[in-house]
């Protein structure tokens, strides 16, 4: 009897996972070009849920972009036929990584131009310091006192 | 001279996180400005079955609305459009996004129809053809069918007296 319920109750916590449907496949009768889709779309950014890619998304508009990318792929447009769709539309807002251009040099090459200068200041200043900081040897009575320090710390 | 340069730094970082905190990110600058509206041909939102063909607007200046009746932040936007369809400076054309015409019909019942005419984008299509990512959004369309602004989100008064009236007037010279 005990048995039988704690059975019971194990079907019931399995209960969910036997009930819960799959999200509807969105007309994936072509699975090579589904993979194609995802891949571009993990690149393009969803313009409802800004932080999320259109692969991911559930905003409508993002399942109708989809749709289009779907269509547009079946009708043989390349990958970059259907990114300047995308952009001729939103801009490079829609590209997760930005194209390199004139008005985003700084943006892709301004932290190297720092990490240099960061460097260079670092540099001069070693050297600088390096120019100040003079050697001072110990003398005969501090040097003795280090000793008896060390051998103080290595016998107990 | 020893806190001079950290502090000038830190004020340039100030002023740079200042600007950043102005800039609204849900507004994406559209890359339609200036550029020929995308041509479009829909069915009218009414019982008639007539189809609306956007050419046929060459020659006007005039607004063209994205809205839908499931859209909250349309209803702010709708009484501005009121406001200004009460003074018949431009005609206000809608496009009812991705609604059911039924809903949208009655949403004009029952708050007032400051449109000159609605069209049905049942899909979106021409939704995306024209950019739109979130309802409201509006478009100024000059004289050659190109767009000249666009309002992201509600028409706010700002917008109305500071903006699209006084370019609607520079327009229609």
């Amino acid at each position: 009897m005990r048995r039988a319920a704690v059975l019971f109750v194990m079907l019931l916590i399995l209960l969910p996972v036997v009930v819960s449907t799959k999200e509807a496949q969105p007309l994936a009768e072509d699975p090579v070009l589904e993979v194609r889709l995802m891949a571009l779309a993990e690149k393009l950014r969803c313009l409802v849920c800004q932080n999320e890619t259109l692969a991911a998304s559930h905003a409508p508009l993002a399942i109708d972009l989809r749709q289009q990318m779907r269509e547009q792929m079946k009708a043989g447009r390349t990958d970059q036929e259907i990114i300047s769709f995308l952009t001729d539309r939103w801009g490079d807002f829609v590209l997760f990584s930005p194209p390199v251009k004139l008005t985003t040099y700084l943006l892709w090459f301004g932290p190297f131009v720092l990490l240099a200068a960061g460097i260079v200041v670092q540099f001069v200043y070693i050297r600088r310091r390096r120019a100040r900081v003079k050697d001072q040897p110990l003398s005969d009575a501090e040097q003795k006192r280090v000793e008896s320090l060390l051998s103080d710390g290595a016998s107990s | 001279m020893k806190f001079f340069l950290p502090l000038a730094l830190f004020f340039v970082l100030i002023i740079f996180l200042a600007l950043g905190l102005r800039h609204d990110p849900s507004e994406i600058p559209s890359p339609l400005i200036d550029k020929a509206a995308p041509a479009f041909a829909l069915p009218v939102l009414s019982d008639t079955g007539e189809t609306f063909k956007s050419q046929d607007m060459k020659g006007k200046v005039w607004l063209l609305n994205a809205w839908a009746s499931w859209c909250i932040a349309c209803q702010e936007d709708h009484r501005a459009l009121l406001a200004l369809a009460r003074t018949r400076l431009v005609p206000i054309y809608g496009l009812n996004y991705k609604d059911e015409p039924r809903d949208a019909m009655a949403w004009l019942d029952s708050l007032g129809n400051p449109y000159t005419l609605n069209v049905s984008d049942l899909d979106g299509r021409v939704g995306i053809d024209y950019g739109i990512y979130a309802v409201p959004e509006t478009f100024l369309i000059d004289r050659n069918g190109v767009i000249r602004y666009k309002q992201i989100g509600p028409i706010t008064e700002d917008a109305l007296q500071n903006k699209i009236i006084p370019l609607v007037k520079e327009l229609q010279k």
